[in-house]
C-alpha cells in the first residue's frame, strides 16, 4: 500500500526514511506541534514549496532543462486565483475558475516556450524563458488595473477557511477548530496529493523516458523516443504543478504580489533548493525546502540572538548580524555543495548502498 | 510492397563546407540481405549511416524505405519505422543501470513512452523481455550495475544490445567488434548470424576484419572518399584491383 503511494521508490536510506518521516509527521499535525501564527505560516510555506521544488526538479533534476519561468507559472496560477476573487467575490466558484484559467494559460505558454525553442541547443531555452519571465513581470507591474502593479491584490477568502470561522466549539489538544485549521489542512492535503502524483510520474514509463534524455537525448532519439516532444511534456507538467502551487499560495496568504509569486529571488531560492536537496529524486525536494525554509525563517532569529550574546567579543557580531543571514545561507550553500555534490538525499543514498 | 528494396539511398550527399563526406551513393538493400560496408578511415562509412538514420541531413539525394521517401524525417519517425542502428562509438544511457538501459528500448517499442500513472517497475513483460535480450549477449550478471561502471567489452555489448531489443527490420551495426577483446568478439558475431539467419531482417555492416566479412556478407560496398568505388559479389569485390589498391591495399596489416 505505502509501496503504492509512492510508487516504488523507496527511500532507499534508513536515515532519508525517517528524516522524511520526520518531517511528513511534523507538517501533518503541524498546528498541533507547534502552535503559534509563525509556525503555521512556515508549515504552510514548506508544504507549498516542497511542491513547487519537485515540480522544478522534474523538469531541471529528471530531464535535464533548465528553465528561469518556473516562478512565471507559480505567479499565474497564483493571480489567477487573486483575479477572479478579486472580480468575482471570495467563492470556492472564483477559486476554482481563477485557478483553471491559470493553469490553463500556464500550459499554453508553456507549450509554445517549449516548442519554440526546446528543438535548439539547452541554453537558447534557458535565456528563452528568462525573457519572458522578465518580460511578463514588467507586464504585471504595468497593468496595475488588474493585477494591482507592485502592490500586489489583497482579497478574502471563502469563509470556511477564515480564522474568525468557528468549525466546532471547543478545542482539540488545546487548539482551537477554526477556519485557519481547515485552511492549513487544505494546503497540506493538496501538496501531498501534488507531491504523490509527481512521485508517480518519475516513476512511470514516461518518467524513465525523461531520465534517458536527460542522460543521452541523441541516443533517446535513435531508440525512438521524440526527445522535443518529451522535453515539452516535462515543460508543460511542471509549469502546471507550479501554477497549483501558486493556486495553494494565493489562498493561503490572502495576497499575491510580484514579491511573493514572481520574484526573481524565488528562482533563485528555488534552484538552491533543488541542489541542496539533491537532483533527479523528488525527496530531494521534501528535504531541500524544509531546511531551506526553516533556515530563511530562523537563521535571522539565531543570529539576532547570537549576535547579542557576543556583544563582547570584535567582529563577530557584527558577522553574526541578522542583516547578514543571507552571507551564512551562501556560505552554507557552498559547503554543502561542496560536502554533498549530490545533494543531501543523493548523499545518503550513496552511503546506504 | 514486396517489389520495392526494403531500402535504398538514390544520389545520397552530404557536404560539410567544402568537403562531400558522402558523394552522390545510390544502392539497394534487398530483404534478408546482409551487406558489409568497407573503407578506409574516413571514407564516409559511419556518416552514410548517419544519412540513413537520419542524424545528419542529407545535402542532396533521397532514403527510401520500403519505396516510400523518408529523407525529410527525424530519427525517432524512422526508428519508429524500422531503421536501427549501434554506434560506432558507445552511445548509452551511462547513468542508469544496464537493465534499464535495454529496458528502455523494449519499451520505446512497446510504445508504452507516454503512460504517466502507471509504474514502470510493474510492467513485468518489458523487464522480462530486457533480461532475455541481456542473456543473449551474456550481460545478466552485470544487469544491475550503472553503465558507467562497465567495461569498454561489456559497453560493446550493451551497444549491440540495445539494437537487438528495438528489433528492427533494418539493422545498421557500425564496427561492432572494434575495440573488444577476442573473446568477447563470438557473442556478438553469434549474434549477428542469428539475426541474419532470419529472412525478414536486412542487416548493414560496417566492419575492418577481413575474415568476419568472408563468412557473414552477401555483399560488399566499397567506400572510399565518400564515393561507392566496388559493390556487389564478395569474392569478386576482394578480387578487384580498385579494391586491392584503394582499400586492402592500405589495410592489409589489420585485416
Ligand atoms: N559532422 C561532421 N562535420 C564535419 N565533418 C564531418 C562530420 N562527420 C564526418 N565528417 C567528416 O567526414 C568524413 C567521413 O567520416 P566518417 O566518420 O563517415 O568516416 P568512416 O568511414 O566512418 O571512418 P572510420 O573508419 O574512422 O570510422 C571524415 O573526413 C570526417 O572528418
Ligand atoms: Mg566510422
Amino acid at each position: 500500500m505505502i509501496t503504492r503511494l509512492l510508487s516504488g521508490d523507496r527511500p532507499g536510506s534508513p536515515i532519508l526514511a525517517i528524516v522524511l518521516l520526520a518531517i511528513f509527521l511534523c507538517l501533518a499535525f503541524a498546528p498541533f506541534l507547534f502552535p503559534g501564527t509563525r509556525s503555521l505560516e512556515t508549515a504552510a510555506r514548506i508544504c507549498i514549496f516542497i511542491v513547487l521544488v519537485a515540480s522544478y526538479d522534474l523538469l531541471l533534476g529528471y530531464t535535464g532543462i533548465v528553465s528561469f519561468a518556473h516562478t512565471m507559472f507559480f505567479g499565474i496560477g497564483a493571480y489567477g486565483v487573486a483575479i477572479a476573487i478579486s472580480a468575482w467575490g471570495p467563492s470556492f466558484t472564483s477559486i476554482l475558475v481563477g485557478g483553471a484559467a491559470g493553469v490553463a494559460l500556464t500550459m499554453v505558454l508553456a507549450l509554445l516556450i517549449g516548442l519554440f525553442s526546446l528543438r535548439v541547443r539547452a541554453i537558447f531555452f534557458a535565456m528563452v524563458t528568462l525573457a519572458v519571465a522578465s518580460a511578463f513581470a514588467v507586464l504585471v507591474s504595468q497593468m496595475s488595473w488588474l493585477t494591482g502593479g507592485e502592490d500586489g491584490l489583497n482579497y478574502a477568502i471563502p469563509g470556511v477557511f477564515k480564522p474568525a470561522t468557528k468549525l466546532m466549539d471547543g478545542r482539540l489538544f488545546g487548539v482551537r477548530l477554526d477556519g485557519k485549521l481547515l485552511l492549513y489542512y487544505f494546503v497540506f492535503v493538496s501538496s501531498l496529493v501534488l507531491f504523490l502524483v509527481m512521485l508517480r510520474m518519475v516513476n512511470s514509463p514516461f518518467g524513465r523516458v525523461l531520465q534517458a534524455v536527460r542522460e543521452n537525448a541523441f541516443r533517446a532519439e535513435a531508440i525512438g523516443y521524440r526527445v522535443v516532444v518529451y522535453r515539452t511534456a516535462a515543460t508543460v507538467l511542471s509549469a502546471s504543478m507550479a501554477a497549483l502551487a501558486g493556486v495553494l499560495i494565493a489562498v493561503w496568504l490572502r495576497y499575491t504580489g510580484p514579491a511573493t509569486t514572481l520574484s526573481f529571488e524565488i528562482m533563485i531560492d528555488i534552484l538552491l533548493m533543488v541542489v541542496i536537496g539533491g537532483m533527479g529524486t523528488m525527496y530531494g525536494a521534501v528535504i531541500g525546502a524544509t531546511l531551506f525554509i526553516l533556515a530563511q525563517t530562523y537563521l535571522q532569529n539565531l543570529m539576532g540572538a547570537a549576535s547579542d550574546a557576543t556583544s563582547a567579543i570584535p567582529l563577530l557580531p557584527d558577522l553574526l548580524d541578522p542583516g547578514r543571514w543571507l552571507l551564512w545561507l551562501g556560505v552554507l550553500f557552498i559547503l554543502s555543495v561542496y560536502f554533498f555534490p549530490t545533494g543531501i538525499v543523493g548523499r545518503l543514498r550513496g552511503r546506504a548502498a | 510492397m514486396s517489389e520495392h528494396p526494403v531500402l535504398e539511398t538514390r544520389d545520397l550527399t552530404i557536404r560539410f563546407g567544402g568537403h562531400v563526406a558522402v558523394d552522390a551513393v545510390s544502392a539497394t538493400f534487398a530483404r534478408g540481405s546482409l551487406t558489409a560496408i568497407v573503407g578506409p578511415n574516413g571514407a564516409g562509412k559511419t556518416t552514410y549511416f548517419n544519412l540513413i538514420s537520419g542524424q545528419l541531413p542529407a545535402t542532396r539525394g533521397q532514403v527510401l524505405l520500403n519505396g516510400e521517401d523518408i529523407t525529410r524525417l527525424g530519427v525517432a519517425e524512422r526508428t519508429r519505422r524500422g531503421i536501427g542502428r549501434a554506434f560506432q562509438l558507445t552511445n548509452l544511457f551511462p547513468n542508469l543501470t544496464v537493465r534499464e538501459n535495454v529496458r528502455l528500448v523494449v519499451q520505446a517499442k512497446a510504445n508504452r513512452g507516454f503512460d504517466l500513472f502507471s509504474m514502470a517497475a510493474r510492467h513485468t513483460e518489458l523487464i522480462e523481455k530486457a533480461d532475455h535480450v541481456l542473456a543473449q549477449v551474456q550481460l545478466d550478471d552485470v544487469a544491475d550495475q550503472k553503465v558507467a561502471f562497465l567495461s569498454h567489452g561489456n559497453q560493446r555489448k550493451l551497444e549491440v544490445a540495445l539494437l537487438i531489443a528495438l528489433d528492427p527490420d533494418v539493422l545498421m551495426f557500425d564496427e561492432p567488434t572494434a575495440g573488444m577483446s577476442v573473446d568477447e568478439v563470438p557473442v556478438i558475431l553469434d549474434l549477428i548470424t542469428a539475426m541474419k539467419a532470419d529472412p525478414g531482417r536486412t542487416i548493414l555492416l560496417v566492419e575492418h576484419k577481413m575474415d568476419v566479412i568472408r563468412s557473414l556478407a552477401d555483399r560488399i560496398m566499397v567506400l572510399h572518399n565518400g564515393q561507392l568505388v566496388a559493390d556487389g559479389d564478395p569474392a569478386e569485390v576482394i578480387a578487384s584491383p580498385i579494391v586491392q589498391q584503394a582499400y586492402l591495399g592500405v589495410e592489409a596489416e589489420d585485416a
